[in-house]
This record gives structure tokens, sequence and C-alpha cells, in this order.
């Protein structure tokens, strides 16, 4: 780099530029936050539901699958599986009840977690109330 | 080695090598479980295993972060750690922390160690790379500080320089924006939000400040290029990476639930986060091109050349291939994440803690200045069968990507998740084969510490330099 170029000026430039920059991340962040009610769903969040965020967290479901695009590539985008499943907590119910306890010969399985059903319940309605969140219309298709 | 107090990095620098070593085997199984289904289930679910293999790389990570600084600060300041003791106590908390961490997501049921580490109180547990205990969590918190305490302080009393002050920065940052690991609100959409100041500001912002000065230095040393070259260079990376990469935050904030106008400013913003890594390509040929001496460790060097040109690729252009809100609309949470994730990964922040490891190690086991050849041509033969596999394992994943985008998202009949994941079991079984190959580098890699232990030095003939 030239010389006319200094050290000084490139150090202003990192404390100058990173300071301006989060200051408008926080800025962006504080709208964000002031847009959220109308988008974010949170009129769904009951009791239930948040039983239903706790039993996804504490079986680490975000390990096999992803949830609006975010976790693990190896099993079904969630965000959308109460649509996916005919909008119906009890299919859900269903498939994480009907899981294999030994998995399914040289295929991929989901655990049985032996859920209750208070659980069970909780996580359909959490994956219901994912799937009214506005996603900008992701994903794509059903498919997810 | 020019004080005494460096050698505490040298426990780390093992460790990290060790949970590297751990990482790999789990990634192997891992990647086995993707076209072998019912491979070891139902004892290591594939969520288990992912557990072990993203935790175990982050906290080598983190190993080999703290072994660089203890070993760079005392240097770079001038004088002695200021508690070496406390860095010993330090190192064993830690290891013992995140053994029983890993332990626990294998000899237990998940939902079981929720329930022993008290979730309940403080629930933090279930998110992705955040899956820890909160106990560990607090823990992680109390290394962090004792650690900063001992690198601030010992900065305190010293010479200030530049690759020392970015990187206590960089390190600061680092524990700041973990404890937004401990804001978990009912609410998805805040916590995805929030979760992302730990995970992108991490990577993608304070984590490359550490990379940069842990390059710097190693350039420094190893070329004797003017430091004020070097550190003029460094400011302006790391200025391009934090004016980029905070507002960058921006691309994970597409689809989440979080408002239209993140696809302007994601897209925009992340669109030049390579710039600083193409900066750091440039700025690590330059000094080596430059260097007014050869240095006689050429491992080390190579290692430094090759984070600089892994990380361009595998952040930079992997990052940028699928940044853009229109195409990230179809590859969002797709194999071209993990394609990108994986290169992105070793390139940056693996190969510069093996970086800093290749520089200091032998200065720590009592050489001048680097190895036997005999051991150096080891390690390369390691450097070269990690680094292409790891190409050929982005390859593959970005393969399968595409064709799981094309065949599940892009088209008018959507094949589901599953059928999709089967018509592309070919390239997940050539992902597999290039992660033996790594193991193999990994291996060698291992080997290089204990051949030609009693062989002379190697030297350079100074007419190379003429």
């Amino acid at each position: 780099m030239s010389e006319t170029f200094t050290k000084s000026m490139a150090r202003n430039i990192f404390y100058g530029g990173s300071l301006f920059f989060f200051l408008l991340f926080l800025a962006l962040t504080f709208d964000t936050e002031s847009a959220l009610p109308d988008r974010d769903n949170r009129q769904a969040i009951t009791e239930k539901v948040a039983l239903g965020k706790k039993v996804w967290e504490e079986h680490d479901c975000i390990g096999c699958h992803t949830l609006l695009g975010e976790g693990a590539y190896f099993a079904p985008e969630l965000g959308n599986v109460y649509k996916r499943f005919g909008n119906s907590t009890e299919a859900i119910v269903g498939f994480i009840k009907s899981r294999p306890e030994n998995g399914i010969p040289g295929r991929r399985s989901m655990p049985q977690f032996n859920l209750s059903d208070e659980e069970l319940e909780a996580v359909a309605e959490f994956l219901k109330y994912a799937s009214e969140i506005n996603t900008n219309n992701w994903p794509p298709n059903i498919q997810g | 080695m020019k004080y005494q107090s460096q050698a505490v990095a040298k426990p780390y620098f093992i460790a990290a090598i060790g949970l590297f070593v751990g990482q790999i085997l789990f990634g192997l199984i891992m990647g086995l479980q993707y076209v072998w289904g019912d491979f070891l289930f139902p004892e290591i679910p594939f969520n288990v295993a992912r557990m072990v293999h993203t935790n175990l790389l982050i906290v080598w990570i983190l190993f080999g972060f703290m072994g660089a600084a203890y070993y760079l600060i005392p240097e770079e300041t001038e004088n002695e750690l200021w508690s070496p003791k406390l860095a010993l106590l330090m190192f064993w908390i830690f290891l013992v922390a995140g053994a029983l961490t890993i332990l626990g997501y294998l000899l237990v049921p998940y939902a079981k160690l929720a329930e022993l580490t008290m979730n309940d109180l403080l629930p933090t547990m279930g998110r992705e790379f955040l899956e820890q205990p909160t106990i560990t969590k607090i823990g992680i918190v109390i290394v962090a500080l004792a650690f900063l305490l001992n690198i601030g302080m010992t900065l305190l009393k010293g010479r200030k320089t530049v690759v020392s002050l970015v990187m206590v920065i960089g390190l600061t940052g680092l524990a700041v924006f973990f404890l937004f690991s401990f804001f978990n609100p009912d609410n998805l959409v805040k916590d995805k939000f929030y979760w992302w100041w730990v995970v992108h500001l991490w990577v993608e912002g304070v984590w490359e400040l550490i990379l940069g000065s842990i390059l710097a230095f190693v350039l420094i040393k190893t070329t004797g290029v003017d430091r004020e070259v070097i550190e003029k260079w460094l400011y302006i990376i790391i200025a391009m990476t934090l004016i980029t990469g905070i507002i960058g935050t921006g691309h994970h904030y597409y689809w989440i639930g979080t408002p239209e106008y993140w696809q302007w400013w994601g897209s925009i913003f992340s669109a030049m986060e390579p710039i600083p890594f193409f900066m750091m390509t440039i700025f690590a040929f330059n000094m080596v091109n430059k260097r007014r001496r050869n240095h006689p460790n050429q491992a080390a060097v190579l290692w430094a050349l090759g984070t600089a040109v892994m990380a361009f690729l595998g952040a930079g252009v992997w990052g940028f291939l699928h940044t853009l809100a229109p195409v990230n609309y179809y590859t969002h949470g797709t194999q071209i994440t993990a394609a990108h994730g994986h290169m992105a990964f070793y390139g940056a922040y693996a190969m510069i803690v093996l970086t800093m490891i290749s520089y200091s190690m032998p200065l720590m086991n009592g050489r001048k200045a680097a190895n036997s050849n005999k051991s150096q041509v080891v390690e390369m033969w390691a450097f070269w069968l990690m680094t292409v596999s790891m190409v050929f394992i982005t390859l593959f994943l970005t393969g399968a990507g595409i064709l799981q985008t094309w065949m599940q998202r892009y088209t008018d009949t959507p094949l589901n998740f599953m059928a999709a994941q089967e018509k592309i079991a070919v390239f997940y079984w050539m992902r597999e084969i290039a992660g033996v190959v790594f193991l193999i580098g990994l291996t060698l890699y291992i080997v290089s510490f204990f051949v030609g232990r009693n062989d002379p030095e190697a030297v350079i003939e100074e007419k190379a330099a003429a």
C-alpha cells in the first residue's frame, strides 16, 4: 500500500467504520423489534406453545431438522410441517408417536422419544405457531 | 521462545489437536449415516453425532485461540504472562468441562442431560451450536473472563502493539457476544434473531479479528517484513471485515420472520464480505514475496498462505454463492449451506490455529526456529491431504446441494425431502471417501510431531534469498 495511506488512517477507518456500522445495526435491530409484532405470530404463543418450544429444544430436534431453514440438513424442514401434514396437529402427534424404537433397517429414522401426551400436543402446537410466522413466503413450496 | 510463560500454550494446542481428531471421527460417523441411515442407531442418533462434531469443533478452535493468545501476547507485549498458573488452571477447567459435556451428549439422552443439568432454571439448551447445558455455558463465561483478565493484565503492563490490541478486541468481542446465548425467549423469531448475534458476529465478525492478528503475527515472524506495513494491512482488513460483516448479519434475516428490508441490507453488505478475505490473500502473498529472510519453518509459511487462500474460497466465494436473497430463497438450509460451512470453518479457523501451532510448537519444543526437514515434509503432506480433501468435500456437498435445490425447490413438481436425498446419495458417498482422506491427512499431521525429532533443524541456503 502506498505511503500516502498511513497506518493511522487505516486505524481510524477501523474504529470509525466499525462503530458507525454497529450503531446502524442497532438502529435496524430497534426497527425490527418494532416491526415484529405484525409478523412473528406472537399472539399465538400460549403456555402450551412455550412448553412445545422447550420440548423441541430438550430433544435437540434442530440436530437433524431445519426450522425456518436453520438447523441440520439430515431430516425435513419443519417450519411448514403443520401445513404439509394437512393443517393437522394430530398428524404431527401421530408421526412422532409412531417412530419405531429400533429405527428402520437401512434408512434414516427419527428416534422414539417416548413423549407424554401433553408434550406431544405442545410440540405440535409449537410447530403450528411456527408455520404461521410471516417468513416472506419461504419455503418456496410445501416440501420445505 | 522468548518468554518462559509462553509455554502454557502447549497443553492448549495438544488438547486442540486431540479434540480435532474426535471432531473428524464423529464427522465420518455422520457422513456414513447420511447414506446408511441406521448406522449406530439408536445408540448414537445423527443429532447426537452432530452435536459432538460441531461442539468439538468450537471447543478445539477456542483452545487454539487461547493457546495462540498465550503464546502471542507475551511476545508482542514483551513481558511474561500475568499469571501462567491461572492459565493452566483454566486449561484444566475448560478441558474437564468440555469432556464432561461431550460425555453427557454421548452417554445419556439429551432430554435427560437437560434434566440433570437443570435446564429448567434457565433454559438455553437445544439450539444449534449452543447445545451445551446452561452450567457449561456459565463455565465457558468464567473461563473466558479469567482468560481475558490474564491476557488483559499482560497487555496493560507491556508494549501495546496493533497485533496484540486487535487480538484482545477480538477475544473480548468473542466473550461479549457469547452472552447472547443466555437469551432464549419463547418467541421463536426473537430467539433466532439474537442467536445470530452469537453465531454470525462470532464467525463473520470478531473471530476474523483473531484470525487476522494471528496471521499478522506469523507473517511478521516468518517474513521479517516491517511491522508498520503489516499492521497497516491488518487494520484495513479488519476494518472491511466489520464494515461489511456487521450489517452482513442481515443475510440470516431473510426468512425467519424479520422484515423484508433485510433482504436488501443483507444482500448488499454480505456481497462485500469476500473483500476482506480477498485482501487477506493479497496481503499474505505480498508479505511472503517481500520477505527479508527465508524462514526455515517452511511448513508454517505454507499454512499461513493456505489459510489466506482457503478462507477466501470457503468464507468468501462459497459464502457469496448463496448470500444474495433471490438465490438464498432456493438454497437456504440445503447442502449448499453445509458445503460453505465446511470449507469456511476449515479454511479460516482450523487452518489459522494449525498455522499458529506449526509456527510455535517447534519453538516450545526447544528448537531455535523450525522442525527437522523430515518432520516438515510429513507436515506438508498432511497440509495437502487435508486441504485438498476438504476442497473435494466442499465440491461434493455443493453438487448435492445444487441437485437438492433443483429437485426439491426450483421446480414445478417438487420431490419430498427424503426422495431428493436418495437421488443424491452418490455425492454423499464421495464426500465420505474424501472425509477418509482427510482423516489420513490428520493422522499424518500428528505423525509429523514424532518423526525426525532427533534430526537437526531444517536450514535454508541463503542463495535462495538473493
